[in-house]
């Protein structure tokens, strides 16, 4: 399994890759990590003329603190994530959920924005970058601009980035002090990608849910907000049958494909239960 | 496709090739340099079975071009023995504690197993687990790969090999 051939460039500014990706047009790919890319390009699922290697770029894998956000650099990848205190401290979502992605070999080459930028129903990042409100910043022929991630999905590998635009980073707002958090994924084995996960993040005051969010992976075509789920939950103690009525409110918006994993009722049934599940898990971490 | 010259570290010495931009990292180890003892298993970023050591990261180098690693400094199995010629402590404990049987994904095993215990000198059961899941080995079972792994971390930490209680 050996791709076809390509041009290989390794631009150093994020003003030359984007140049290259314009003129090079539709044949020309970015290359972050290369472990969703490369695998299609051995497949020939994938075949572009021009690779643009996005790693001699320098600066785009930073991890700062913004004020009340956390601004994460493009070419960050899990395993920097993963090491990261900011991100343990601000975002123990984030860290939960970069530990459920792939194995330990492949974290240290994907990057989060190859993640949120492949487009792959099954990536991980997206739902949860909903569920928290994140915002890409993008750089093409015309400048830069930014789109909230809930903005960005359009259909399956199908997203708001224009020809010659990359994303330089993601910018995501600190959730409140003492929220609570999950993700939860049912997968067949390590390293898999889900089979369905829920992404929930909430805060509870005095013993009922003040705000909440449910993002939703693997369980469309695009990554989804459960909105009318999250509105169930607020106001409540989640009780047995608000969860019932919250886990029924996200299913009936999903409409995940039949493969491997397993058929579409049995899919949107457990992407049910990871939505109990993380709820429940996400109430009893809220301080 | 014109070919680029490439030049990187791999075992400490000083490699040079010519290779197309497609080349995956593992063709040139295993065909430019004749290094074999990385070994091809899936070629789906899978198994493992092709990993090597780069820039202080465990990748698989099915799935990263050769033109990607110029200038890298890379460790592949054939580097791991101690400079006097014996066996590592990792190696040693593969061989002591039955962690191979046909040997097929040892290597990567093995240099997989090298950068978690660069990472966590006293790694848990659990951690070694978790720490080479991205290996598959087809024959033993993964419980002597933990106990060879045990084996390795005990020594190079100095303390004597106990077994866990079963
Ligand atoms: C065995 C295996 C298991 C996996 N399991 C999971 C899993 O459980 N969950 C999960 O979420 N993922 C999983 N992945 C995918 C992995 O996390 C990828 O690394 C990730 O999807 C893509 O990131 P990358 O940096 O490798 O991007 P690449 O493969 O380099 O790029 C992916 C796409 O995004 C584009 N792109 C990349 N960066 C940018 C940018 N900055 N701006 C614009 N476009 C860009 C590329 O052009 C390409 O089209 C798995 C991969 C493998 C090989
Ligand atoms: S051959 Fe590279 S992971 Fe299997
Ligand atoms: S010893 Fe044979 S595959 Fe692991």
């Amino acid at each position: 399994m050996i791709p076809g051939s390509f041009s290989y460039h390794r631009p150093t500014t994020v003003a030359d890759a984007v140049k290259l990706l314009s003129t090079l047009g539709d044949d020309a790919r970015a290359l972050a990590g290369g472990h969703s890319l490369i695998p299609m390009m051995k497949l020939r699922l994938a075949t572009p003329e021009h690779l643009v290697d996005l790693h001699g770029i320098d600066g785009l894998n930073a991890i700062r603190r913004d004020g009340n956000r956390i601004v994460i650099g493009a070419m960050t990848t899990q395993h920097q994530l993963l090491a990261s205190d900011e991100i343990a401290r601000s975002l123990p979502i984030l860290h939960e959920t970069a530990l459920l992605i792939a194995d330990p070999q492949v974290r240290y080459m994907g990057t989060i924005g190859g993640n949120v930028a492949n487009g792959d129903p099954g990536n991980d990042m997206p739902a949860l970058m909903m569920t928290l409100g994140a915002s890409y910043q993008l750089e093409g022929p015309t400048g830069p601009r930014e789109i909230a991630a809930s903005e960005f999905y359009q259909g399956a590998y199908f997203t708001a980035l224009e020809p010659g635009e990359l994303l330089t980073s993601i910018s995501i707002p600190v959730p409140a002090a003492g929220h609570g958090y999950a993700y939860e994924k049912l997968k067949r084995k390590v390293g898999d990608y889900a089979t369905a996960a829920a992404a929930v993040i909430l805060t509870m005051a005095g013993g009922k849910v003040a705000s909440c969010a449910i993002g939703l992976t693997n369980l469309h075509e695009t990554p989804l907000l459960a909105t009318d789920a999250a509105q169930a939950v607020i106001g409540t103690s989640l009780d047995d049958a608000t969860l019932k009525k919250a886990a029924a409110a996200a299913v009936a918006i999903m409409s995940p494909a039949a493969d491997a994993r397993g058929p579409v009722e049995y899919r949107k049934h457990v992407g049910g239960i990871m939505v109990t599940r993380a709820l429940k898990r996400a109430a009893g971490r809220a301080g | 496709m014109a070919k680029t010259h490439v030049t990187m570290k791999v075992n400490g010495a000083e490699v040079e090739g010519l290779v197309e931009p497609r080349t995956l990292l593992v063709h040139f180890i295993r065909e430019n340099l004749q290094l074999t003892g990385t070994h091809i298993g899936c070629e789906t970023t899978h198994c493992g079975a092709c990993t090597v050591d780069l820039n202080g990261m465990s990748v698989k180098s099915c799935t990263m071009f050769a033109v990607q690693a110029a200038g890298a400094d890379i460790l592949t199995i054939e580097g791991v023995a101690n400079a006097d010629g014996t066996l590592s402590a990792l190696q040693e404990g593969f061989r002591m504690m039955h962690g191979l049987q046909c040997g097929f994904c040892t290597p990567g095993m093995i240099i997989r197993a090298q950068r978690l215990l660069q990472e966590n000198p006293n790694p848990s059961e659990e951690e070694i687990r978790m720490g080479i899941s991205g290996n598959i080995c087809r024959c033993t079972g993964y419980q002597n790969i933990v106990r060879a792994i045990q084996y390795a971390a005990a020594k190079i930490n100095g303390v004597e090999f106990q077994e866990a209680a079963e």
